[in-house]
């Protein structure tokens, strides 16, 4: 009896604590998309305080949702500070129940990481970068997507 | 020929769309007469004996701006004195963004002691002049004898967390440079902010 009530206990307290959101560097990124080979990443920056970006993430979800048995992945990234990662970023996941990986942007100097993920990129928010190491695609988009662009950039890009 | 004269409009609709609104370094800034928390108005030539000005582009509600609130009043500290005064801009509409309101505005400046000019754009007339594109944005200008010279567009620092104390302070080290009489070394910098809530547009 005392197993069954510490199993129930158990289980219950996964579904009360929230996501896990993991810190992830570009070079860490840079070696997932080469072992992917031919999967196209669609990685989006974001912030849980970038209005737009809130407002776009359900266009992602549904990408991964229909490419489900694709070869598609979408990451996002998110450029909240660490120290809000358990106060806001993670509470912000459990309660949108977002299904996608997402990570926390784990690089110290904003200058080099914005010029590293596109020199074109002013350092606004939301961007997205499309990738897939086997077909050699890389396509950067300073914007925001309704769904029918982001699949179409996808498309175009894949 | 129509083709032709199609595809030539298409090119130039396209460029001046894409061009960028705003100053870049070199331009002339225009002056303003803008509302400060404490009832006054405030222009940068009421600054008699000031070499230039750190113009910073900021908000509220912003994190990040959060997050430099004490960096922009220790530039303040820093400079005035020396003849670059921070003038700080709030970006925001006060009804799409409610914690942007001049009464916010006050109270916030209040609570963190601003001792610099802390003053409501209303229209955006100033944030779209400048060329702001999100918060904070930093324009330091430097008096010449043709006007108020855009010297560095960008960032504070580069670290917005605080967690390098070996960061690249940019404004202050163009600042530096400036009173020494050198050109910056560094002029354009971009990072991570908030977008600027503009007013909403009555739809037609």
């Amino acid at each position: 009896m005392h197993k069954f009530i510490v199993t129930i206990l158990f289980i219950l307290a996964g579904h009360i604590v929230n996501a896990q959101v993991k810190l992830l560097t570009l070079n860490e990124l840079e070696e997932r998309v080469a072992k992917g080979k031919d999967t196209t990443y669609v990685v989006n920056f974001w912030a849980t305080w970038c209005g737009p970006c809130v407002e776009e993430l359900p266009f992602f979800e549904r990408l991964s949702k229909e490419h489900a048995n694709k070869p598609l992945k979408v990451i996002l990234m998110s450029l909240d500070f660490k120290s809000k990662l358990q106060t806001e970023v993670e509470p912000f996941v459990t309660k949108h129940k977002i299904k996608s990986e997402v990570y926390l942007v784990n690089e110290a100097d904003q200058q080099k990481f914005i010029d590293r993920v596109d020199k074109n990129w002013s350092g606004a928010l939301p961007a997205t970068l499309i990738l897939n190491s086997a077909h050699r695609a890389r396509a950067f988009y300073e914007k925001s997507f309704t769904y029918n662009e982001l699949l179409k950039a996808v498309e175009t890009h894949k | 020929m129509k083709k032709l004269l199609l595809a030539c409009l298409t090119v130039f609709l396209a460029t001046t769309v894409t061009a960028q609104t705003g100053y870049q370094v070199g331009d002339l800034a225009s002056d303003f007469n803008l509302k400060n928390v404490d009832g006054k108005n405030i222009s940068l030539a009421n600054y008699k004996s000031a070499k230039g000005y750190i113009v910073v582009f900021t908000c509220n509600t912003c994190p990040v701006s959060k997050a430099y609130e004490a960096r922009i009043e220790a530039l303040n500290k820093m400079y005035a004195a020396k003849g670059y005064p921070v003038v700080a801009i709030n970006t925001n509409d006060p009804i799409a963004s409610p914690g942007d309101t001049y009464p916010k505005m006050q109270e916030r400046a209040r609570e963190k002691h601003f001792s610099f000019a802390y003053l409501e754009d209303p229209d955006h007339v100033y944030t779209r002049k400048y060329g702001a594109m999100r918060t904070p944005h930093v324009f330091v200008l430097q008096k010449t004898v043709k006007g108020n010279e855009v010297a560095y567009i960008g960032a504070i620092d580069n670290d917005q967390q605080e967690a390098n104390a070996q960061r690249d302070n940019y404004v202050q080290n163009t600042v530096n440079q400036l009173l020494k009489g050198e050109k910056p070394s560094v002029t354009a910098t971009k990072a991570i902010g908030c977008t600027i809530k503009w007013k909403k547009e009555v739809s037609k």
